[in-house]
């Protein structure tokens, strides 16, 4: 039920509300407050002093930035092995008929369905029966499953609400189909693609479970910070860390927001 | 003289449809060529086939003397209005109407003046710096215009290019599309299933059923001379009558269509007796419906002639001529 407007919601549950909001977001504050704690061994409130000190000691760990290189690496080619076959996989769905369309439309939404731990099983148990030796490409390989997901939902949106007869008006103008993608396909699912490159992009930067499942010895900036934890000393480089990821993965998302509410008014078909 | 479009036994299947089977059509170059029918009866298709969107699956299809088949829509100097209009959301008008020489390579200054010029032509100058989205119905179907002309196309096919606009803008188009065809002298081919709008625009009209054409005619054959009781029938207006009728009316047992304004009313005794109905009035003339026969006929009276009152017995004559007879087959 909505309440008119203008009614005022009462003070209980603007308290209610509130206090829902801070469940959510105090421990992502904390995290940051600790980044800057001068205790090093546990997480002790309130901090007993606060110091920079951690950036610096964070920039000159080669292991963080080992991670982080592992990390960017695999987002970038997972991203980029969606983006071709998410935008692939949405037109021929969107834009022709054939048997078996709804069944491929379902299987290549189904690995985000799925719980990561069951993708990441299915994989490791694919990759030992074939002796494919773990390595940044199986985990590449993992991560492109869900990455693709994301793409293919925005691309095939996007699709949808673009007129197919825009395609048949750029031929029958004389493009041919290379002109057609570059002059009138590409300029109206740009900004679905872009939304949702970047999502998938934050999915694989914070992914732990496939990730898990489908490396080897390498790690990624997750798993570099799970195993920090388990370890006594310079507690507060993880939180530094922390920020950093929190601050790489959400603007991103943001943008994505930003990017999808506007195509709204690009999109329009021809009518 | 080479034909603009020349089908020879043309088919498009789609599995076990049949969408065009086996049509015959030559279009002069010069022409204003309309295909009527309904939908569904693979007129749509056969402007797809021209314009190279679809391949025929039998026959051969030439445009100006050469091969079609094969040869992919961008390679064919053939441009279409469509349906519904498919301007390029992103584009401004201007942009819109110049894509065509855009992708061809002509230079910026160059395609600017002709798209200016095509919006001129549409009476749309100063539009360019415009969204499709910020223009009216009618504006979006002359920007669709501007933008197929500019690339001077030897076959403009327009695609339904009314079914959107308003009955007064639509009047309107028809006779500016009218005059626009005369003064280029571009083939026309226009795909309707309103046979009021083929008859007023076309030279000449093909009346489409089931995937091939019925008739093929001027627009007075179409309607004085339907070859067969679907043309009479689609074409609408006319009184199209059974055989058992047309018997009792004292004519053959036969189809026939017998147009309302060929039916006079007779002083009584001498004609078929009939009883008036309903009476409409319109304008330049009065519409009785009256029975004869057992069956109803529209009679269409000139608006001097005094209306007989409702529930009257009259008497109807006609010519031997007027009564068109015609085939049962579809």
């Amino acid at each position: 039920m909505r309440s008119d407007r203008g009614h005022r919601a009462p003070l209980v549950l603007k308290i209610a509300a509130g206090a829902g909001l801070l469940f959510l977001h105090l421990p992502i504050l904390l995290i940051f407050v600790y980044a800057f704690t001068t205790e090093e061994k546990s997480y002790q409130w309130p901090p007993p002093g606060f110091t920079t000190q951690w950036f610096a000691v964070t920039w000159n760990r080669p292991d963080v930035w080992q991670a982080l290189g592992l990390s960017v690496q695999v987002a970038t080619i997972a991203t980029a092995i969606a983006l071709l076959l998410g935008t692939l996989c949405a037109a021929a769905v969107s834009q022709t008929k054939f048997f078996g369309r709804e069944a491929i439309s379902l299987l290549v939404i189904l690995p985000i369905a799925l719980p990561g731990i069951i993708t990441g099983i299915a994989l490791r148990s694919a990759f030992s029966l074939f002796d494919i030796p773990f390595s940044v490409w199986t985990i590449i390989l993992g991560h492109a499953t869900f990455c693709v997901v994301v793409v293919y939902n925005n691309a095939v949106a996007r699709f949808r609400r673009t007129s197919g007869s825009l395609i048949e008006a750029s031929m029958d103008l004389g493009a041919d189909g290379f002109q057609t993608f570059r002059h009138v396909v590409l300029p109206n699912i740009g900004t679905a693609l872009l939304a949702g490159g970047m999502l998938a992009f934050a999915l694989s930067f914070d992914e732990v479970i496939v990730t898990t499942f489908t490396g080897g010895q390498q790690s990624t900036l997750p798993i570099w910070m799970l195993e920090e934890l388990i370890r006594p000393r310079q507690r507060p480089v993880t939180n530094v860390v922390a920020m950093v990821v929190v601050l790489v993965t959400f603007l991103p998302i943001l943008a994505a927001y930003y990017l999808t509410r506007d195509g709204d008014q690009v999109a329009g078909s021809g009518k | 003289m080479t034909a603009a479009v020349e089908f020879q036994n043309v088919s498009r299947h789609f599995g076990q449809v049949r969408a065009v089977d086996g049509v015959n059509l030559t279009i002069a170059p010069g022409e204003f060529f309309a295909m009527l029918g309904p939908s569904g009866s693979g007129k749509t298709t056969c402007l797809r086939l021209i314009a190279g969107f679809e391949q025929p699956t039998g026959g051969h299809i030439e445009i100006f003397g050469e091969t079609a088949e094969g040869v992919p829509p961008y390679r064919r100097n053939v441009n279409t209005v469509f349906q519904d209009y498919a301007l390029f959301p992103h584009l401004n008008i201007l942009d819109n109407v110049a894509y065509g020489l855009m992708v061809k390579g002509v230079d910026k200054a160059t395609r600017y003046r002709e798209a200016e010029a095509a919006l001129e032509l549409v009476k749309l100058p100063g539009y360019g710096a415009r969204r499709p989205g910020q223009l009216s119905g009618g504006q979006r179907q002359r920007v669709a215009l501007a933008r197929a002309l500019v690339n001077k196309p030897r076959v403009l096919l327009l695609d339904e290019p009314l079914g959107a606009l308003d009955l007064k803008l639509r009047e309107q188009m028809q006779e500016e599309l009218k005059s626009l065809q005369r003064a280029l002298g571009i083939t026309f081919v226009f795909v309707t299933h309103d046979q009021g709008e083929a008859l007023s625009m076309a030279d000449r009209v093909a009346v489409f059923n089931n995937g091939n054409i019925v008739q093929e005619g001027t627009p007075e054959e179409i309607y004085k001379q339907p070859k067969v009781r679907f043309v009479a029938d689609f074409v609408g207006s006319s009184n199209v009558l059974a055989p058992d009728v047309m018997k009792r009316l004292g004519g053959e047992a036969r189809w026939a269509s017998l147009r309302p304004e060929a039916i006079r009313l007779k002083p009584t005794g001498e004609g078929v007796p009939a009883k008036v109905l309903q009476a409409s009035f319109l304008g330049a003339s009065n519409r009785l419906l009256v029975e004869a026969g057992g069956a109803k006929l529209h009679v269409m009276l000139p608006a001097d002639q005094a209306v007989p009152a409702i529930g009257s017995d009259i008497a109807l004559g006609w010519g031997l001529a007027d009564a068109h007879y015609m085939d049962d087959a579809a």
